[in-house]
């Protein structure tokens, strides 16, 4: 299991070294350092002067991967390439272009981005989770078409909609809660509750429909049947044994997520007025601050990583029969 | 002896109406083992599942009283069906790799019955869960209280969902189908484990099959159920010394076996009817080579032919009797056919296929670099060889390489050393390119015609695709008339090109898949179980099919099988294989008829017989692993008659009898005969 990580692990570095030098491509080769200045400078003050200067303070005047007057290892590391991007793998990030430090940006935006999104996952898991067992319970009755039927229509709605119809109910018209921002603490409660409950709406008819699915495919398996022979009622026939292996597949979807929840959410951050890392995100590239944008890119494709050997992981918890090696 | 269970009258239908079990009546005293025989679809497993009340959504009973000592489960709250259920009957299923939960270890689900039936303290638990599996046979049980389903063999799954279905102390237990999925050495082991707990216990036992060997060694009564309705019932002594029902007289006819190797199996012609067919008269009239105007018209009325002999059919009515009809003599007969029937003398020549020192290894990989520690040795050193017009059987039990060898043997999979020489050309080490040329001498049948056919393709796809990926016929249009051609060769109407696999029975799919084989003029078909997924009646028909292509194309066959039955009917040569090595090779009559290694006398010996008057030879445990193989003779660990050279030394191959004129010698590996 230990060789197993350590060698899941080594496979991650090349992949790594792809997506780093994709970003790369993309921004520095297709959109050269030159275009960048005349973007950040505006169309008055651009002059080829300025272009050098401004080239020149944020640490683009280099070649770009391969720097032929220095001397020997210099000619790779006095470029671009690895001041930009190389210094990633050792977790940073640099500086944005108003001159903050995006590692201590993202480190203090982690917190509220996991306000929000911790609270969503799990409560959301629970639910659908919950509501799948009820409608495979009910199979085949009026009561699992309507809670079908209900899922249909709730995965039909745009996750605008609910935003936007939450804060006009929640905050506009009833006064429940702030309709946006954040506060640290026991106080900042009140902001999270509705994006929260927003979050958690919007996933209800997707998630739960596929999960009864799951559930179903099971429960038509022969070893039910002979939990049933033995005389279990159907409760404890969906709860010992169908939930147990209907979890493997489930996880696999579920556990891949969970380290991407550091990143937070784009659109429920930014018109809840959060400042996590989504917001963050979506900021950086309305301002086009590619800093910023290659950080989180970077620090996404990491974490998507982790989130697949966690599930390699988790399935030697829930399935017997996985042996990691 | 007291009755534990009567049925009366039970009808089983699905929401639309259509019946599947329909009227159908027995009781089960007991002690008594009552069998129901019948092909797939005829409603045995229904019969079963309404016992228990366990139907799917979409059938219910619709009629009919069942009583399980006494009680009426028909009319019973579902509380009180589950205090029955696991309880006073219980249930072991078909298929014991995927009856028990996967994910929950073999204590937990044993003592899940305890807990419901017996009401045991937790310690009490434990303790009736090792001595449960410890009367199952199950070495070692503590420790296997802990273990996972995946980790037990699949006779040790069947043992383990008997010791469950035990668990509740049942009064009646329904076994369905419950050796089918396994191998034959391990049925033996598995029934001889119900005749003897039935002994000890006094339990009733409804035992569902398809195998009449099966029923001819375990069954006091039997029932042979045919669309639904039980069409014969009689004591099992009855049933083999008169069968009355021409369905049943049909069902002794197909079984394949060495003394009818000169004549065709009378297979049944036609299919079980879907369900839900409304009938007017005998359902059995349509297949049936005895049916007369009146079976066609009106339904059968039960009656009695002899004291306990019942049957369900217009030849022993009043009605047969006034219009003439002769009490029939109980010997069926076979067509007769002329001898020109048994496949002509091989031409003694240079063998069409030449296999020396087959070797397939799997790497077993381990650790961070994925070292290679070890070598599953799935085929270990094989050679044969096949003529033209030949039949070679391989024959062994799962496990033991035989599918590998066939794989091996198309280069589907490169064999790690050997050499496979088909008609004068070295096969292994042969590019993509020229291998391909050789593709069309080759070719294989596959075990589950319903998996092998794509489902998206058309008849005429399935059968133009080989012929153009290799070249066969000049255009399209005359590949158009090969296709029909060989729908005609199969046996199937020609209109049957435009339709898709689904439309067809199991029986039409093995056609399909055949002639899909043959459409690139093939001299060696390698057919891997080609019957095994199929009816005895349909198995029949893909027999005689196989034999008659022989006939007229002159094709080689390498038959893949564990059903040595089919290799007597059909080969001519035969070999053993044992945990990757070829253990006893020979002409079929030789090594069927007086086998000499331990193992096949083993293995033919655990073949339940019709006739019955043979002693079993026991086989106690399973195959080894042939990632780690025994030391010495790899049957030793299992073999009665292993000395110390055994466990030391592999046995060279002695020749036993050099074979007469154009027959196979009879040779062996084992040190009994060196």
């Amino acid at each position: 299991m230990i060789a197993y990580l350590i060698r899941r692990i080594l496979y991650a570095v090349p992949i790594l070294i792809g997506v780093n030098l994709l970003t790369f491509a993309l921004f520095f080769v297709v959109n050269t350092p030159d275009d960048m200045a005349r973007m950040q400078l505006g169309i008055k003050r651009v002059t080829p002067e300025a272009i050098e200067k401004w080239k020149q303070q944020h640490g683009y005047d280099k070649p770009l991967l391969f720097n032929g007057k220095a001397e020997g290892t210099t000619a790779f590391t006095n470029t671009i390439f690895f001041e930009k991007s190389a210094s990633m793998f050792v977790f940073d990030f640099g500086y944005s272009d108003d001159g903050r430090n995006i590692t201590r940006e993202i480190q203090t935006r982690m917190l509220p981005s996991l306000a929000i999104a911790l609270p969503t996952f799990f409560i959301g898991l629970l639910l659908y989770v919950t509501f799948a067992l009820l409608m495979t319970l009910f199979r085949a009755t009026a009561l699992d078409m309507a809670g079908v039927a209900l899922c249909v229509v709730l995965m039909s709605i745009s996750s605008l909609f609910y935003i936007i119809g939450g804060q006009f109910m929640a905050s506009k018209l009833w006064h429940w809660v702030p309709i946006s921002g954040y506060a640290g603490g026991v106080d900042g409660m009140r902001f999270v509750v509705l994006p929260v409950l927003i979050g958690v709406a919007g996933g209800v008819g997707a998630s739960s429909r596929w999960y009864r699915t799951i559930f179903l495919e099971e429960i038509g398996k022969d070893y039910v049947r002979t939990a049933r022979a033995k005389g279990l009622s159907e409760l404890r026939v969906l709860f010992r044994h169908v939930l147990k292996n209907a979890m493997i597949p489930i996880l696999t979807g579920v556990v891949v997520v969970i380290p991407l929840l550091f990143m937070g959410s784009l659109l429920t951050e930014s018109f809840f007025g959060i400042p996590g890392l989504g917001s963050y995100t979506i900021d950086a590239i309305n301002a086009q601050d590619f800093g910023v944008v290659r950080a989180m890119v970077f620090l996404g494709s990491v974490l998507y990583i982790a989130g697949l050997i966690l599930t390699d992981l988790s399935y030697t918890v829930v399935d017997p029969r996985v042996r990691l090696q | 002896m007291s009755t534990i269970l009567s049925v009366t009258s039970l009808t089983t239908s699905l929401r639309n109406g259509a019946r599947i079990v329909d009227g159908i009546s027995f009781d089960i005293a007991a002690g008594e083992t009552f069998a129901l025989l019948g092909e797939s679809g005829c409603g045995k497993s229904m019969t079963a599942l309404s016992l228990m009340r366990l139907l799917p959504d979409s059938v219910h009973v619709e009629s009919g009283a069942m009583h399980v000592a006494g009680v009426n489960v028909v009319a019973l709250p579902e509380r009180e069906m589950r205090e029955l259920r696991g309880g006073k009957m219980a249930m072991i299923f078909q298929e014991p790799g995927l009856s028990l939960n996967p994910v929950m270890t073999v204590g937990e689900q044993i003592a899940e019955v305890l807990v419901l039936h017996q009401r045991l303290s937790v310690d009490a638990i434990t303790q009736r869960c090792i001595e449960l599996l410890q009367q199952v046979g199950i070495p070692d049980a503590p420790r296997r209280l802990g273990e996972y389903p995946f980790q037990l063999s699949g006779g040790m799954k069947q043992r383990v969902m008997i010791a469950m279905a035990l668990a509740g102390q049942p009064q009646l237990l329904i076994a369905d189908e419950p050796t089918t999925a396994l191998d034959v050495t391990i049925q033996a082991q598995v029934l001889q484990l119900l005749r003897d707990t039935q002994q000890q216990s006094g339990m009733a036992m409804l035992l569902i099959t398809h195998d009449l060997g099966v029923v001819a060694e375990n069954a006091h009564q039997v029932a042979v159920m045919y669309a639904g309705q039980i069409v014969e019932m009689a004591t099992r002594e009855q049933l083999f010394a008169h069968p009355a029902h021409p369905y049943t007289q049909k069902l002794f006819a197909a079984q394949p076996d060495g003394k009818r190797g000169g004549q065709p199996l009378a297979a049944i012609a036609g299919n079980v009817p879907p369900l839900g067919e409304v009938f007017t008269g005998c359902r059995f009239a349509p297949r049936c080579s005895e049916a007369w105007a009146l079976c066609h018209e009106k339904i059968p009325a039960w009656a009695e032919v002899a004291e306990g002999q019942g049957v369900r059919c217009h030849l022993y009515s009043a009605d047969a009797k006034n219009v003439g009809w002769v009490e029939r003599s109980d010997t069926h007969h076979l067509p007769n056919v002329d001898d020109g029937y048994r496949c002509a003398p091989p031409i003694l020549s240079e063998a069409l296929l030449r296999v020396s020192d087959l070797q397939v290894h799997f790497p077993i990989r381990k650790g961070l670099l994925q070292r290679t520690v070890g070598q599953v040795k799935a085929v270990d050193g094989l050679s044969l060889e096949i003529g033209a017009g030949k039949t070679l059987a391989l024959v062994g039990e799962s496990g033991c390489g035989k599918t590998t060898v066939g794989k091996a043997l198309l280069q589907l999979i490169r064999p790690t050393m050997g050499s496979v020489r088909f008609a004068g050309k070295e096969l292994t080490g042969l590019g993509a390119g020229a291998l391909r040329e050789q593709r069309s001498g080759m070719q294989m049948v596959f075990q589950d015609p319903f998996a092998s056919l794509n489902p998206k393709m058309r008849v005429a796809e399935i059968l133009q695709e080989g012929m153009d990926a290799l070249n066969i016929g000049r255009d399209s249009v005359a590949r158009q008339q090969r296709i029909d051609k060989l729908l005609d060769q199969v046996g199937l109407a020609r209109t049957a090109k435009w339709r898709y696999p689904h439309e067809f029975s199991g029986g039409q799919r093995q056609r399909i898949a055949i002639a899909r084989a043959l459409a690139v003029n093939p001299q060696l078909l390698i057919c891997d179980e080609p019957t095994s997924a199929l009816d005895v009646s349909v198995q029949a028909q893909i027999l005689n099919l196989l034999k008659t292509l022989q006939q007229e194309l002159g094709l080689s066959y390498l038959f893949i099988t564990h059903n040595l039955a089919v290799v007597d009917y059909l080969a001519h040569e035969v070999c053993v294989m044992y945990l990757g090595r070829i253990v006893e090779r020979g002409a079929v009559e030789d090594v069927l008829h007086s086998p000499r290694h331990p193992y096949t006398q083993a293995l033919l010996s655990a073949v339940p017989r019709i006739d019955g008057g043979h002693t079993l030879i026991r086989l106690t445990g399973e195959m080894p692993s042939p990632a780690n193989p025994p030391q010495g003779c790899h049957f030793h660990p299992r073999c009665a008659q292993a000395n110390a050279q055994c466990r030391t030394d592999y046995p060279a191959e002695t020749l036993l009898s050099g074979g007469k004129e154009g027959e196979a010698p009879h040779r062996v590996h084992c040190h009994l005969f060196s």
